[in-house]
């Protein structure tokens, strides 16, 4: 009966409704599933761009040790990494390179604003070579204030990060 | 740098295609040869903090290196151009935040020679020891980068660990964690916390006794030896000649520290020791930072001791204070790094007329380029993170 | 460390005492003698001997000689400076710009290393730079001779003055861009007229 309903001028239209049909049943438990393996595998990219690379190595230590949560491991490649987190002040020079990373990053990414110079510009506001804040070149997800922030509230960034993944509509996968 | 670069013989020829112009000073054309292969390091890299390398290599050695700073430049100053001697201070300690005391400390020299304030004496001491406490502090984050930059994860995790002690100690003292703003003109901000002498003396002791167990892992470890004994030498006379400051000079056999020949505030009154090594290779500059600590907790033992009891620790500033007419100081301390100057010309108002600061990593810089020539490119992250470069501070 | 106030030569504090009494911490200082020290005023000496008029002696103070220098000498008094003093590297190269007498001024702070005795003077040496209204960085009159034959470590130093000020060091064999960014087309940024957003 379903061999008589198929023809080949409205196979495609069939093949759609299919994968209607999955998104509905399994695309929200589907979805949690991705976006669950994705909060656990916040990797930055390794550019340090200002002063605030001190407290993001410092999350690091033995007394932080922000890897217990998963997030934040140290990372080479990235190809590999889907989290930018901004460490400080964007320069003029340095705004492009970090576009290109930006760009050069594969889906999805997530991007931190770490400080209060890559927030608005902080403490150099009225600098010749800094940007008001970051959010003119990237699409920020989460700020985190301070200058520099202490590790523990660059932990409650990632964390109010994973929140937000959590919430977030996985990419359509069917 | 890919850009300026073509391997087609004749485009930038000036007799072909008639290319007569002049360039700007700031350009310049490369030649191309087939066998060198130009590779950037940075600044999105794990082995090179916020500055760029252009490096090119012969097959595994490296023929050239030219160094690109500048991308943390935030025109420091030029902003103390528009701010008083007081509100000059936040941004001035920027640079490194993880030694923002001593960073601070010859801008805060400088400008009580311009305005003519004097220091009350258990001020000086208490400079004298956040000052050390501080520059051990830099120095195992430096050494903790050290551990990371060779592959060596136990040395980042100890050194990484261990300085929150101190962090611990400057967080009683001033309040924050890495940017203390504690030094003002005329003294320090506030005075030590109660107890503070003995929290002091016993977390120093048992930070001396941790240090000490570095040399086992670390030091005499034999692949770190191999990897950084006769690499990257400088030798006494280069060492002089480029100018070069600080664990990198005195790697090299020279026996140069501003604490010793040079005493400001109360050094003069402490017994300081200094460490001197002949060989000049990146595992001599990489061990003088190490025994520089160890000499640190004497120097902090030394000043608890000496300190008076109590005591006012700071002079009252009128507000906006101003120099006395066209006025310049050159005032230098002995920082993490090395010799940090700042030359300050006041014309009278109440903004300096101009600041400079002389910073240690802007003149390590220039070795980098003559250690690096005929080195190995694995051998680079060992020599280039041994200068004791922060990027940060060279760019201001 | 107050013990540096001996900038003015006996002459001068007679007549600039009555500015400078006005800040209260002054008022005990008139008191103490004015003492120029003894070696860094051989120091300033021998070069004053040696050169004559062509340089003017900017102040003695304990541990720091200055020297003001025109730019045609300032070659010559720096290789004396190294082969007759011993001063061998130079810490600090800093500019500072004087629209009012429309000039660049360039600091050297020359230090030693080898010479125990000179461990703790700075030889602070001037020279001054005609500055233009409108600079083109590189192609105007703003030119000094470089150092950079004499002191190898001046070499990042006077890149970075170049490029903040417009002043170019003529012999200088890599005068290109240091720390700002590559498509800088604004005036040199540490001038006076340029000024901050804002401000």
């Amino acid at each position: 009966m379903l061999k008589d309903l198929v023809t080949p001028e409205n196979a495609n239209v069939f093949v759609g409704k299919l994968g209607d049909i999955l998104e509905k049943a399994i695309g929200k438990p589907l979805g949690y599933a991705i976006n669950w393996g994705r909060i656990w595998s916040l990797w930055p990219v390794h550019i340090e761009t200002a002063c605030c690379s001190v407290e993001f190595g410092a999350a690091s230590s033995p007394r932080y040790d922000v890897e217990r949560f998963g997030i934040i491991e140290a990372f080479g490649s990235l190809r590999q990494c889907d989290l930018v987190v901004v460490q400080g002040t964007i320069t003029r020079k340095m705004a492009p390179r970090l576009r290109l990373v930006y760009d050069q990053m594969p889906e999805p990414k997530y991007v931190i604003a770490m400080g209060a110079c890559a927030i608005t510009g902080g403490l150099y506001f009225d600098s010749y070579n800094v940007l008001p804040g970051i959010d003119g070149i990237i699409p920020v997800d989460v700020y985190v204030p301070g200058c520099p922030p202490r590790p523990e509230t660059l932990i409650q960034g990632c964390m109010l990060l994973q929140e937000k993944i959590k919430r977030m509509k996985a990419r359509k996968f069917v | 740098m890919g850009g300026l670069t073509s391997t087609s013989k004749g485009l930038y020829n000036k007799g072909k295609i008639g290319m007569t112009f002049k360039l700007p000073p700031g350009l310049a054309l490369q030649k191309v040869d087939e066998r060198i292969m130009t590779l950037n390091v940075g600044p999105q890299h794990p082995g090179s903090g916020h500055m760029r390398l252009i490096v090119q290599i012969d097959g595994d050695y490296i023929v050239a290196c030219d160094p690109d700073p500048g991308y943390v430049h935030r025109g420091e100053e030029k902003m103390a151009e528009y701010r008083n001697y007081i509100l000059n201070i936040p941004h001035l300690e920027r640079p490194v935040i993880h030694d923002s005391c001593n960073v601070l400390y010859p801008y805060v020299l400088g400008s009580e020679e311009i305005l003519g304030i004097e220091v009350p004496e258990r001020a000086k001491y208490v400079r004298v020891i956040a000052s050390e406490l501080n520059r051990c502090i830099y120095i195992m984050y430096w050494l903790a980068i050290y551990g990371i930059f060779l592959g060596h994860s136990t040395m980042f995790m100890w050194p990484a660990g261990d300085r929150e002690l101190l962090i611990d100690l400057m967080e009683k003292m001033t309040g924050a964690r890495v940017t203390h703003a504690h030094f003002v003109p005329g003294g320090v901000r506030n005075d030590l916390p109660p107890n503070f002498e003995d929290v002091c003396l016993r977390q120093v002791n048992y930070f001396e006794k941790r240090i000490k167990e570095y040399a086992a892992i670390f030091y005499d470890n034999p692949i770190l030896i191999a990897r950084t004994r006769d690499t990257g030498i400088l030798s006494r006379q280069d060492a002089i000649r480029y100018g070069t400051t600080g664990s990198v000079l005195r790697a090299s056999g020279v026996d140069y520290d501003l604490r010793v020949k040079e005493p400001y505030d109360v050094y003069e009154e402490l017994d300081v020791h200094t460490n001197v090594m002949k060989e000049g290779d990146s595992y001599a500059r990489s061990k003088i930072p190490w025994l520089d600590m160890l000499e640190s907790c004497n120097i902090i033992r030394q000043a608890l001791q000496k300190m008076p009891k109590s005591g006012s620790v700071r002079t009252k500033l009128k507000p906006n204070p101003k120099g006395k007419g066209l006025d310049s100081v050159y005032k230098r301390v002995e920082s993490g790094r090395g010799s940090l100057g700042c030359y300050i010309v006041s014309d009278g108002k109440v903004e300096p007329y101009r600041v400079k600061l002389s910073v240690p990593s802007f003149r390590n810089l220039i070795a980098l380029p003559n250690l690096l020539r005929g080195e190995k490119l694995g051998n680079m992250p060992s020599v280039y993170w041994s200068l004791n470069y922060w990027p940060v501070e060279a760019d201001r | 460390m107050m013990s540096t106030e001996t900038e003015n030569p006996p002459e001068d504090s007679t007549e600039d005492s009555t500015e400078v009494e006005s800040p209260p911490p002054v008022a005990k200082k008139p008191a103490a003698p004015v003492v120029i020290p003894a070696f860094e005023k051989s120091i300033s000496d021998k070069i004053v001997e040696k050169f004559g008029d062509k340089v003017e002696v900017g102040f003695v103070k304990e541990d720091r000689v200055r020297i003001n220098v025109g730019r045609e000498n300032v070659h010559d008094v720096a290789e004396f400076i190294r082969d007759g003093l011993n001063y061998d590297h130079v810490e600090s190269v800093s500019g500072v710009d004087y629209p009012q007498d429309n000039e660049i001024e360039v600091v050297y702070h020359i230090g030693s290393y080898d010479d125990s005795s000179l461990a703790r003077q700075i030889l602070v040496l001037a020279t001054r730079a005609q500055r233009e209204t409108n600079p083109i960085p590189g192609n105007d009159a703003t030119r000094l001779p470089t150092l950079r034959d004499v002191f190898y470590s001046v070499e990042f130093h006077e890149r970075e003055v170049f490029e903040m000020f417009g002043v170019f060091f003529e012999g200088h064999p890599d005068n290109r861009r240091l720390l700002l960014p590559e498509d800088w087309a604004d005036l040199p940024p540490l001038r006076k007229d340029f000024t901050i957003k804002g401000r």
